[in-house]
């Protein structure tokens, strides 16, 4: 009954699901957000597993004096200030003003804005990998990419503007990479990704994959 | 005399107050009367044609689609905007109420407010405007007839879906024909996956260093397929895991999903006959957030610096700034998603990438199951299918024998 019980409301989910996708008429238009509703109820209830074994796993760092636990201090500090300030804002505590609010805008944001502006470092470097010419293939993106990246950029301009007027061949040619050898690649993967979605569905709506109830098959 | 003062003071005080009346009137008039009734009927358009009222298709019911002819005025700039009306049939007391309006040029609108199984009748009003004494305005209409009765009505099947039912039904058939097939015990040939080809190799490479696995299933939560391919993949890493005896960590960023891996884990090392060494904690959570949880698993890597990841399940600006770390400290690493403008990233960071569907074949490749293959196999021929179709598509529409793309008619909402 363990694994059978979510088996059934699996399928009874995916089967309902499907259903609602070609039939408009009621009650069958209500499913999506039903299920969604009731979805998005549970994580935010679960919510709580995940941040107490967090708050636990830090605690229990900091006890053992674990290797790094010094870094365990902060989130068990981040933590309970962002939760203190955010009950004791009460049913408001979003909005401008609070303590949670000040804490969101000083070092939340600024944080996230920090991890997101490094990826314009990792892009540098990954593209240093990726370009390198080692063989034909390789040369041939490097110099799809080249091109692209100069039409993008409007160097038309200053390579043509001052000789002839409206004379784009780069960037003729980074719309025609885009909108053909990309756009083709880009299609494939996807008609690929509809087969295999629709596939994993169909194995677990009819049981056949189960592996993600915990256990064999 | 005295009396004749008064009638005359009286007579002017009315006159005065009646003046200060026009003079007030004369202002707010200026918006309601024109010029003359000459000027009026001179702008006044002709009304619009052919109304008619009918229930949208594919939908819940609940609108109507009323569409009309343009006023022969409308191309002579005499319109400036159509007024939709409309009243219940059977109500007789009941008058027409304006439910929406198009501008000049506009053939139709939709009614979002009917009362479902309630029949209406419309009639759209073309409005101008005429100049008033005062240098104003005021709009001069004419109403279109009637149109026939209209109700809005639920509908049993959407059509604009018939294409997309028509391949689920057929790709549907091709993955259960598949999957009988291997159960009777039929040999199907998979063509090689080398990102999961590697899959042993990267396990058994952290178990010579004597370090850790990372397995990150992506940021998204379990109602993602991705999540869901990328948990069942966990399974079969993890019992590898436990048969080489190498730590295993999976940090996760959702609640549902550490619940979900933990039991996956757990089963796995049951399976693998080594329950002793299962320890829930090396399922854990981090956060909900994108760049924290990239930041936390970034901290990690470059601290325990461990000997493989795996990245599979749904990756949006994170996937790269987690790839490039692990790739900075030289781990072998294998991705696996199905979001295509993170796929580069992986390439180019990753030692080997699970491309789109390959992530959603990888359970099945890996536990080699007869009938998760045979699943396998009917997708690829669904594909091959598809190709085929694609390529008939396009040479009947290239020399212009038929108009394909009319039977395409997937309306997106």
């Amino acid at each position: 009954m363990r694994r059978e019980i979510p088996l059934v409301i699996t399928s009874v989910v995916g089967i309902a699901f499907v259903i609602q996708y070609f039939i408009p008429h009621s009650p069958f238009d209500r499913f999506e957000q039903l299920f969604s509703d009731w979805f998005f109820i549970i994580a935010a209830c679960a919510i709580w597993l995940g941040a107490l074994n967090l708050l636990k796993l830090s605690i229990i760092k900091i006890q053992k004096k674990k290797k790094d636990w010094q870094y365990a201090v902060i989130i068990v500090a981040s933590w309970l200030a962002m939760a203190i300030a955010g009950f004791a804002g009460g049913r408001d505590f979003q909005i401008p003003g609070t303590g949670f609010d000040w804490l969101y805008v000083n070092i939340y944001t600024p944080l996230s804005a920090t991890m997101f502006a490094i990826l314009a470092f990792f892009v540098a470097s990954a593209s240093y990998r990726a370009f390198r010419a080692r063989n034909v293939q390789a040369t041939l993106l490097l110099l799809a990419g080249f091109l692209v990246m100069m039409g993008r950029v409007l160097f038309d301009d200053i390579l043509f503007g001052p000789f002839v007027q409206d004379f784009t061949p780069l960037s003729d040619i980074s719309s025609f990479i885009m909108n053909y050898p990309n756009l083709a690649g880009q299609r494939a993967i996807m008609i690929g990704i509809a087969l295999g979605t629709v596939s994993t569905a169909l194995r677990i709506m009819l049981g056949i994959e189960r592996s993600y109830l915990g256990g064999g098959d | 005399m005295k009396t004749s003062t008064l009638l005359a003071l009286l007579l002017l005080l009315l006159t005065t107050s009646a003046f200060g009346i026009i003079v007030d009137e004369d202002t707010t008039d200026s918006i309601s009367a024109p010029v003359s009734m000459v000027t009026e009927e001179a702008v006044r358009p002709q009304p619009a044609l052919n109304v008619i009222g009918k229930d949208t298709p594919n939908d819940n019911g609940g609108s109507i689609q009323v569409s009309w002819d343009l006023s022969p005025d409308d191309a002579k700039g005499m319109v400036a905007r159509y007024d939709v009306e409309r009243k219940p049939v059977g109500a007789p007391d009941s008058q027409y109420e304006v439910i929406g309006d198009a501008t000049a040029g506009g053939t139709s609108i939709t009614d979002n407010y009917p009362e479902s199984g309630k029949s209406y009748v419309y009639r759209v009003a073309a409005v101008n405007f005429a100049p008033t004494v005062a240098g104003g305005k005021v709009e001069v209409t004419s109403f279109s007839a009637e149109s026939a009765p209209a109700k809005a009505s639920a509908q049993w099947f959407n059509t604009n879906r018939t294409v997309v039912l028509i391949f689920a039904i057929v790709l549907g058939f091709l993955i259960l024909w598949y999957i009988a097939q291997a159960k009777a015990g039929k040999e199907l040939f998979i063509r090689r996956i080398a990102g999961l080809e590697a899959v042993d190799e990267a396990v058994g490479r952290a178990t010579e260093m004597g370090k850790k696995i990372f397995y990150i299933p992506g940021t998204q939560d379990m109602e993602n397929i991705q999540t869901i391919a990328g948990v069942t993949i966990l399974g079969r890493v993890a019992k590898l895991a436990a048969e080489y005896e190498t730590q295993l960590d999976v940090p996760v960023s959702r609640s549902l999903v550490m619940v979900t891996a933990r039991e996956i884990v757990k089963e796995a090392y049951l399976n693998a006959g080594r329950p002793d060494a299962f320890n829930e904690d090396m399922v854990h959570y981090l956060t909900d957030d994108q760049f924290g949880y990239a930041a936390a698993i970034d901290g990690m890597v470059v601290r325990e610096k461990p000997a493989t990841m795996f990245y599979m399940g749904a990756f949006y600006a994170e996937s790269l700034i987690l790839a490039e770390t692990g790739n900075s400290i030289g781990a072998i690493q294998i991705a696996g998603t199905a979001m295509p403008a993170q796929l580069p990233f992986f390439v180019a960071a990753c030692d080997y990438t699970l491309i789109g569907e390959e992530l959603f074949a990888a359970s099945a490749y890996l536990s080699k199951e007869p009938k998760l293959l045979g699943s396998l196999k009917g997708q690829d021929v669904g594909k091959g299918l598809i190709l085929v179709v694609i390529l008939i598509g396009v040479i009947i529409q290239t020399l212009g024998v038929y108009d394909v793309q009319s039977l395409l008619n997937i309306v997106a909402e």
